[in-house]
């Protein structure tokens, strides 16, 4: 059966859905979408420094994606606003690294490959990587589930219950950059932002509870996913942004429902 | 011993002072109250009993097994964020159906089980906040200035469910106010705070302090001379006031 790469492709599809599903809620709850985007960019200059360094690109750019969250945590409340900053560390980390990319003569890398994902070229082993990695974000979440929800309705809630609100964060930033790690032979860079945010997004008109807006979204994303890469293999379209319309277009289904709901 | 003890606590933002040298406890099952203007610490005061801000000096020893149940000044949930009522009081885990409805009745709401958080009116949302911190059974609750944005009826009965709450579990009560006429009744002790500790005592003690007149003025004279009448007998020692003028502006 996985001989067959349309079946490896809707697979690594659903293991990012998957993680992407609870931590893009908190993505959206904390209004961190500009800082998946952060984390998601730098990892191209991750892509470079593996190929650089002969290193596995998964874990290159987890580093590299590590490490972004962390300088975004210290420097914000420094004097500059957090849109400010990210938008100066987004887009410098993705030019520094197509700079990079370009200085490594000898190996021919396909850089569209890392930009917009290559979903259809998934080997067995990106299987394991993606699942792998997907389950430790869900398990990492699962586990943390209470104190994470509790300290982004109030760090100070949180301290009285004996949470340290800081220790959240950065559970939350690992799993950030496990998902881009993960997401990256998906959907690429410039689109792993979306795949956090928009099925949670899509999932909220249709939830009562931070639990069933976590599951709502998780199914969303493999919808988003099986019915993306079958038009993109119709439709002869490029496949990870077909998930992403898919997504996109369930948003505004969502929405359309709540409005309609409203109006009765 | 006492519940919380904070010993020459000072706090900086940077190369501000918020709070120079407060020392202060509070012991089982009293209601102390925290009066002073904008900006003189009192929720930094608060925020560093709960550990959310590092003293620069000095320190905060609480109890051991010491529960907080902590109201905050007002907070903000996110429209993204779809949780209700019961499943927010479920939060710290080990709640049961029994201990929502229990913690709703004692806050007075027992009919918003199923409501939305981020739909509930400022009094409501106020109440919920108050069962959250009801509900892991504290032996401490601190508001800071939980009543802000009721009107004078809904945050009398508020401060009324408060005292209920103490008699019923017996909690100490730590909190801010600004409403002073409320807080010189419902009160055991109250600390008049400016950066420092200005005085302390006696609702009827603090009153009189010339520390707390130059603060607030005689405005509230009607309502605190009816309530010396009735408790003058006289000053505990553990009352005192001493004499600085450096709050007076």
């Amino acid at each position: 059966m996985l001989d067959d790469f349309m079946v490896r492709a809707a697979l690594a599809g659903i293991g990012v859905a998957v993680a992407a599903a609870p931590l893009g809620c908190f993505v959206v709850w904390r209004r961190m979408a500009y800082f998946g985007d952060a984390t998601a960019h730098a990892a191209i200059l991750g892509v470079a420094l593996s190929l650089a360094f002969s290193m596995s690109i998964f874990v290159g750019t987890m580093v590299v994606a590590l490490l972004m969250a962390l300088v975004v945590s210290v420097l914000s409340g420094r004097g500059y606003a957090m849109d400010t900053l990210l938008g100066v560390l987004a887009h410098s980390a993705l030019a520094f690294g197509l700079v990079a990319v370009s200085f490594l003569s000898g190996v021919r890398i396909d850089l569209m490959a890392y930009l917009f994902g290559d979903i259809l070229a998934v080997s067995r082993g990106d299987l394991s990587v993606i699942w792998g990695g997907a389950a430790l974000v869900v398990a990492l979440i699962g586990w943390r589930w209470s104190a994470l929800l509790t300290s982004t309705l109030s760090e100070d809630l949180a301290y009285a219950s004996g949470i340290n609100p800081k220790r959240e964060q950065l559970v939350l930033t690992i799993a950030l950059a496990i998902t881009v790690a993960v997401a990256i032979k998906v959907v690429g860079v410039l689109l792993i932002a979306a795949m956090l945010i928009i099925p949670a997004a899509a999932a909220r008109p249709l939830s009562r509870t931070p639990e069933g807006m976590a599951i709502a979204a998780g199914l969303i994303g493999i919808l988003s996913a099986i019915i993306g890469l079958r038009a993109a293999y119709v439709l002869d379209t490029p496949a990870g942004p077909s998930i992403v319309c898919v997504a996109a277009i369930t948003f505004v289904a969502t929405s359309i429902l709540k409005g309609l709901g409203h109006q009765r | 011993m006492s519940l919380i003890q904070v010993e020459d606590l000072s706090v900086r933002y940077g190369a501000r002072t918020a709070l120079s040298r407060v020392s202060l406890r509070v012991e089982p099952s009293e209601i102390v109250t925290i009066v002073g203007p904008n900006g003189s610490g009192k929720t930094s005061l608060l925020r560093a009993i709960i550990g959310a801000i590092k003293p620069f000096q000095g320190r905060v020893m609480q109890a051991s097994s010491l529960k907080i149940g902590y109201v905050p000044q007002k907070l903000h949930i996110d429209e993204t964020l779809p949780i209700t009522v019961s499943r927010f009081l479920k939060l710290p885990g080990g709640v049961t159906a029994a201990d929502i409805d229990y913690a709703l009745t004692q806050a007075g709401v027992p009919e918003l089980t199923k409501a939305q958080l981020s739909q509930l009116s400022g009094g409501q949302f106020q109440r919920v906040l108050l069962a959250r911190a009801l509900i892991a059974k504290p032996d401490l609750l601190l508001l800071d200035e939980a009543t802000q944005g009721l009107d004078q009826r809904g945050s009398a009965s508020f401060y009324q469910q408060i005292e209920t709450v103490r008699q019923t579990t017996g909690c100490a009560v730590l909190m801010i106010s600004h409403e002073l006429h409320v807080v010189m009744s419902a009160s055991d002790r109250v600390i008049c705070l400016n950066g420092h500790v200005c005085c302390e005592g006696t609702p009827a003690v603090v009153a009189s302090a010339p520390e707390y007149r130059a603060l607030f003025g005689t405005g509230t004279g009607g309502a605190l001379a009816l309530y010396r009448h009735e408790h003058d007998h006289g000053h505990d020692h553990a009352d005192h006031c001493h004499d600085h003028t450096k709050a007076v502006e």
